[in-house]
């Protein structure tokens, strides 16, 4: 194995050949037999009104962001943890304030009642 | 070095010299090499999740006071497979106005985001797809892609039903993937290391005193919690309530894409039950037996990825679906909270007991656990009570307290 990612890339390959492939001879051995009423949103139950692809409520952004900022810090915070066992006391509580600055921005989030589903 | 003690690297030595001898060039051989390799995992993996489909149904059946299937094979056992042949002959309908492309990707991604992840799944010492050095990111990352599906089939589908539910489930995974990294990083601080092996190794000895989970028990349930967050399954399975949602998110998908989609989540829950394992619960460490064989380490991941699957199932079919908002705010005022109290605590004592023997080591962490877990419910307790009383005094207001 020369290359860890060539690894990765040959797995997802085979990973996504093998669901596709079971999908194509699952529509060549299937009946078609398509009509209108068959084909339409949601066939069995009501009928849909207006267009599907909607405006949607703004909190799924709002909680958006604030992951956002999580997902970067803990980023930052994985060398950190690799190397702990070797660092020195002061480099450990650095990477504490730096959780706590974040956690403060995070009790700002929650004051502002950002979290709350409105 | 024999097919015993090192099965994967002997096939291939073979194999090597089998492509030489047809007068392949070696990069070109071991590229075939690991894809053969690939290709057998990948056809083990999907037999496997047949079988789950069986065990589900049949642990579900065992819960809910029934038999399940018993009439297919000895126990039901070709169920699956009789379940398989009818999904493939069922015609497959794409509804009027879906994003065609979009629509028929979903579900081959939704599969093959978990089967990604058994690249980095350390059955054993040796064998193991490929040992990355970040392979907990790898983790997380797989796992992003499987949310990704479900927006793409929801958004797709052009369905009121399951856009919502793909909006929910997004909303579910992009919460709980917080506190899923952080406590992610536990184990990464004790082993010193991202990669599986790595994280794996430092939990060896005979006795399970090494495992992370006694180090960090509340680091170990969070990933859980956060787990099934990701999966979308029940008490999280708000992306497909049938009493809201109908199905959620693969409500217009029929025949083999929706099979994908069922067996994609039933082999995301027993994957995930292995990361547990292996980041909790010792890997293929188990009493010393793991130094038999590499063959006998992958049965033992695999026999502990089944019990934290069971464990799955076991809160899936036990507690009942939670209202979004509860959902929410149970990750952000609850676990975020919690999780990163746990990293820093964790930290600190990590670093100040580095020299303390072992055993000192080891009851200081599982018991600074405990008394952070004491401290949580104690803190969870006072705000109910003050929130109770709250409702109590609006409600009886004018009457005497007695």
């Amino acid at each position: 194995m020369q290359n860890e990612w060539l690894y990765i890339g040959l797995f997802l390959i085979v990973g996504v050949a093998l669901p596709a492939a079971s999908l194509i001879m699952a529509a060549i051995i299937t009946p078609k037999k398509s009509n209108p009423i068959k084909n339409s949103t949601y066939e069995c139950g009501m009928e849909t009104v207006g267009d599907s692809w909607v405006q949607f409520k703004a909190q799924y952004y709002i909680f958006g962001l604030v992951f956002l900022i999580f997902d970067v810090e803990t980023v930052f915070l994985f060398p950190w943890a690799v190397t702990l066992n070797k660092l020195p006391l002061f480099a450990v509580i650095e990477g504490i304030v730096f959780i706590l600055i974040l956690l403060a921005g995070f009790t700002y989030i929650w004051r502002k009642d950002a979290l709350e589903w409105a | 070095m024999n097919l015993w003690t090192n099965p994967i690297q002997v096939i291939a030595d073979w194999l090597m010299q089998i492509f030489t001898g047809w007068g392949l060039a070696e990069t070109l051989a071991s590229v075939l090499i690991d894809l053969i390799g690939i290709v057998f995992l990948v056809v083990f993996i999907l037999i496997l999740d047949v079988m789950l489909v069986w065990v589900e149904r049949k642990v579900v059946a065992r819960f809910q006071d029934r038999l399940g299937p018993n009439r297919v094979g000895p126990f039901g056992l070709i169920q699956p497979f009789a379940d398989i042949i009818k999904l493939f002959i069922k015609e497959d309908i794409t509804p009027e106005g879906a994003d065609k492309v979009i629509y028929n990707i979903a579900p081959v991604l939704s599969v093959s985001s978990v089967l990604i992840l058994w690249a980095i799944f350390p059955l054993a010492p040796v064998i193991i797809g490929v040992d990355l050095n970040v392979g907990v990111l790898y983790l997380v990352a797989a796992g992003a892609l499987g949310t990704l599906s479900i927006i793409m089939a929801g958004w797709a589908s052009n369905n009121k039903f399951a856009l919502l539910g793909a909006f929910r489930q997004v909303a579910a995974m992009i919460s709980y993937e917080i506190p899923m990294i952080v406590v992610l990083l536990i184990p990464t601080i004790f082993a010193g290391s991202m990669g599986m092996l790595g994280i794996s190794e430092g939990q060896q000895g005979f006795w399970p005193w090494n495992w992370y989970v006694f180090l960090s028990p509340l680091g170990a349930l969070i990933f859980l919690i956060s787990a099934i967050a990701e999966l979308g399954r029940a008490p999280f399975d708000l992306s497909e309530g049938e009493s809201e949602v109908v199905a959620g998110f693969h409500i217009e998908y029929s025949g083999m894409k929706f099979g994908w989609f069922y067996a994609g989540e039933l082999l995301h829950a027993f994957t995930f039950g292995g990361f547990w394992a292996i980041l909790f619960f010792g890997g293929y460490n188990f009493f010393g037996l793991e130094k038999l064989g590499p063959l006998v380490s992958a049965a033992i991941v695999l026999f502990k990825a089944m019990v934290g699957y069971w464990v799955i199932m076991w809160i899936k079919y036990t507690l009942m679906r939670i209202r979004i908002d509860h959902m929410l705010a149970f990750n952000w005022k609850f676990l975020v909270p919690l999780s990163f109290v746990v990293l820093m605590v964790t930290a600190l004592l990590n670093t100040l007991l580095r020299d303390a023997p072992t055993a000192t080591f080891i009851l200081s962490m599982f018991f600074s656990n405990v008394i952070i877990a004491g401290i949580t419910i104690e803190i969870l307790r006072r705000r109910s009570r003050s929130g109770r009383e709250k409702v109590e005094g609006q409600a009886s207001s004018g009457v005497k307290a007695t």
